[in-house]
């Protein structure tokens, strides 16, 4: 059957799942899930001597499903750590519902082969676990799941956490947990954070053991049932970069200078708007566009939302930016800020962007500016596969802030190498083109015919404008038309709409 | 008008990615490179790159320049027919010195002219003057062919000829800046000025565009993207020189209209070159966008 975007999904994977058919399609009234509550009486401890030993006490057995967090990202070692320990204790067929997966976590193959993890769910799959995936590795999909798409998922029961697994940089013995004071810090906890809020068993794994009480925490002690002291949770050089540099890059300069012209004529560049960048090259280059332009017009950012990094922090400090809203760090400089700064505020992927419930802060965003892998003439952005077809990226807050931004801008290059950025039908649709507002590219924009009005109040603005089939046409003037990758009928990952509904599945390359 | 040269962008031969979309920078020229910037054992491929580039990819209003090897190298024959076959506007000459440089190659250019049917004197030539000589020499090079549209200073070699080195100030080039500009307005033709190599530091930059600006150059060789804008701010008409010019200009129509010899403006006489120059500073405006012809500008 084919959902409301014109993907087709195969019926045995459809099972009773909605079809993605539109941006809000899916907005009835939902129930929460609640965990379940093991008291702990005054006196216990909660300090255990290894992750075996939680694992046992857990009562972790075949068939549940174990979660992590991604903060630590390339320098993460807990997520490997435990599934060792677990697959050593001959527990299998468990579901992996981590918030992100990444290159660090190959060893995974060899669990999946033998056993001990059967399902997956995760934002983003890279390296050689995701070739091996897109191989066939696995007999069921791996299900891509946005990061509001994901809170949403634990909050209504879909995702059932038995047992979380969250790495923290420091922790009492009581399991007040942060991503500051230790060795291998990561900022905010931002997805852990509802992990533990929904998870039956929750177990702190930290290097840093500090004096009770660890103050301020992002994951209290009344959600902690075992804390885990450990040699190294990361690799604080894989976590977080030391200063996130600008761009030299002409080309990124180029689209970044063209992004944020077409932030500050849109219409929603006044005192008091909010925004969000990502962290590529041009992504980030367009806030130190969009802060002199603010310093001229003297404008100042309600708020800035999302992984945070270096710039935000400066325009902060400048008072450029009233409050930062922050789920994720992503350099020292982000991750030295929550802790000083009064108004970067620490928030979970639910209130970040989850769809269902009363109201996420992306919901007040007014711009936000995203990349892509691809863009097709629908505007459909594909941020998860390559193009040869394998899983290497990540859904991530794509679609989230796209659905919810006021003006949802995606930056591209025209081209990658040999490779057109813009086409006709993209590998895998992450982000409806309904949410997608201008396209910008070095050559210049291409605004969403949906959005009539911008295509009004761009008629005199001094940036290059061209449909986006112009912009395909140009690609593949230069590099071609590349041959069609060939798919098996297998599906290999379900990609989940925020919603929860179905809007694409990836299949198996031949 | 007359087409704007004020930039002429540095693209090696040898790269497929530059290649592909320098234009999107904004600059007036490109010069594609077979000489300084292409190893020896790439020559043959890079020639190949840039005759299938020109071939293939809409440059738009761009100009495109080659700067091919010289004809006493084993490279320079091919190089000029290849670039003739793609139908580059510009052949540019490395290391000019005397006129007869320039009619040695335009004896090739026209043999592969008429080889592949273009209309012969369709590709058109540039010299770039880097020695003592070749500074002696510019009038008689800037005016030794009809394809010729300009001369450019190549700055390195002239200084190590000079026995002395790039200064910060530039006081040791502007005896040969001074021959190229007179020789290029002489002639007729376009002057343009040497590469400034340190891409990081701005400021120097800009300080020696205002520089060669004021000399009389119509534009200045750049090696980078980042260089682009300040030479066209640079070169770009103040808001004040533009309403006096066109202020000048209603003065001279309307003196036209009423059959007066004699031009004024506020009560001063106005004389044709103070009128040429400000026909091109409104030229100027226009090509860069500041200036509209049926706008209302204050007397």
């Amino acid at each position: 059957m084919k959902n409301s975007i014109g993907r087709e999904i195969p019926e045995e994977i459809i099972n009773g799942r909605a079809l993605y058919g539109g941006e809000f399609a899916l907005n009835e009234e939902v129930a929460k899930a609640a965990p379940k509550v093991k008291p702990v009486k005054p006196n216990e401890s909660k300090l255990l001597n290894s992750i075996e030993e939680a694992i046992i006490k857990t009562g972790l057995k075949d068939g549940m499903t174990i979660s992590f967090h991604h903060h630590f990202r390339e320098g993460d070692y807990v997520l490997n750590m435990v599934v060792d320990a677990i697959a050593k204790l001959g527990i299998k067929n468990l579901t992996l519902a981590s918030s992100s997966l990444s290159n660090v976590h190959r060893p995974l193959i060899e669990h999946i082969k033998n056993g001990v993890i059967t399902k997956i769910t995760t934002s983003g799959l890279r390296g050689g676990l995701a070739e091996e995936i897109s191989n066939g590795l696995m007999e069921e999909p791996v299900i891509i799941r946005s990061h509001g798409g994901r809170a949403r998922a634990i909050e209504a029961g879909d995702i059932k956490i038995d047992v979380a697994f969250l790495g923290a940089s420091s922790s009492d013995e009581y399991g007040n947990a942060s991503g500051s004071r230790g060795t291998a810090n990561c900022g905010s906890l931002g997805y852990a954070k509802i992990d533990a809020e929904y998870a039956d068993k929750v177990v702190i794994i930290t290097d840093c053991l500090v004096d009770f009480p660890n103050m301020p925490a992002s994951i209290l002690q009344n959600n902690v049932d075992y804390v885990v002291k450990v040699d190294k949770i990361g690799n604080p050089s894989g976590i977080a970069s030391g200063a996130t540099r600008y761009t030299k890059n002409p080309k990124e300069l180029l689209i970044a200078e063209y992004a944020s012209k077409a932030i500050v004529e849109s219409g929603y560049f006044k005192d008091g708007f909010s925004f969000q960048t990502g962290t590529g090259g041009a992504s980030l280059a367009v806030s130190r566009f969009l802060r002199d332009e603010m310093i001229k017009k003297g404008i100042k950012a309600s708020f800035a939302l999302g992984g945070i990094t270096k710039p935000m922090v400066e325009m902060y400090e400048e008072g450029l930016i009233k409050n930062i809203f922050d789920v994720q760090d992503f350099d020292l400089d982000a991750v030295a800020s929550i802790g000083k700064n009064p108004r970067h505020y620490e928030i979970d992927s639910s209130f970040y962007t989850n769809p269902h419930n009363k109201g996420c802060i992306a919901n007040k965003l007014d711009v936000v500016v995203l990349s892509a892998l691809e863009v097709d003439t629908d505007f459909n952005v594909n941020v998860m596969t390559g193009s040869d077809g394998v899983l290497r990226g990540a859904s991530g807050g794509h679609c989230d802030t796209a659905a919810c931004a006021k003006l949802t801008i995606i930056v591209t290059p025209l081209v990658r190498g040999r490779i057109p950025c813009i086409v006709d039908s993209v590998n895998t649709v992450i982000t409806p083109g309904e949410s997608i507002d201008i396209v910008v590219t070095e050559l210049g924009i291409a605004i969403n015919p949906r959005r009539a009005d911008l295509i009004e109040r761009f008629k005199d603005v001094d940036i290059p404008a061209y449909t986006i089939e112009e912009l395909r046409k140009k690609a593949e003037s230069i590099v071609g038309i590349p041959d069609k990758i060939e798919y098996d009928d297998k599906v290999v990952a379900i990609v989940e709409y925020r919603d929860g509904s179905i809007i694409d599945v990836v299949r198996k390359v031949k | 008008m007359e087409r704007l040269r004020r930039t002429m962008m540095f693209v090696p031969g040898s790269n497929p990615s530059m290649l592909k979309d320098a234009y999107i920078y904004g600059a007036d020229s490109l010069m594609f490179d077979l000489e300084d910037a292409v190893a020896i054992n790439e020559k043959d491929s890079a020639r190949f790159l840039v005759y299938n580039a020109i071939k293939t990819i809409d440059y738009g209003n761009t100009e495109i320049v080659v700067r091919i090897n010289g004809l006493d190298t084993p490279f320079g024959k091919d190089d000029i027919e290849a670039v003739v076959r793609a139908g580059a506007d510009v052949i540019r000459l490395p290391k000019t010195e005397r006129k007869e440089d320039i009619l040695e190659v335009e004896a090739v250019i026209e043999e592969v002219e008429k080889k592949c049917g273009r209309s012969i004197g369709s590709t058109k030539m540039m010299a770039a003057v880097e020695s003592p000589i070749g500074v002696i020499n510019a009038y008689s090079i800037a005016t030794s062919s009809k394809r010729l549209i300009g001369i450019a200073l190549g700055a390195e070699d002239y200084v190590t000829n000079m026995k002395t080195k790039r200064y910060a100030d530039g006081t040791e080039l502007l005896g040969a800046r001074e021959g190229i500009v007179i020789a290029a307005r002489a002639a007729g033709i376009y002057a343009l000025d040497t590469v400034y190599s340190n891409v990081d530091d701005e400021e120097g930059f800009r300080r020696e565009v205002r520089l060669i600006k004021q000399l009389g150059f119509d534009g200045k060789s750049v090696i980078n993207p980042r260089q682009i804008k300040p030479v066209h701010e640079i070169f770009a008409p103040t808001p004040e020189e533009i309403r006096r010019s066109a202020n000048i200009i209603r003065a001279a129509k309307e003196a036209k209209q009423q059959g007066l010899g004699v031009i004024s403006l506020n009560g001063k006489m106005i004389d044709k070159p103070i009128i040429d120059r400000a026909d091109r500073i409104l030229q100027l405006a226009a090509a860069v966008g500041l200036y509209k012809e049926a706008e209302e500008y204050e007397k």
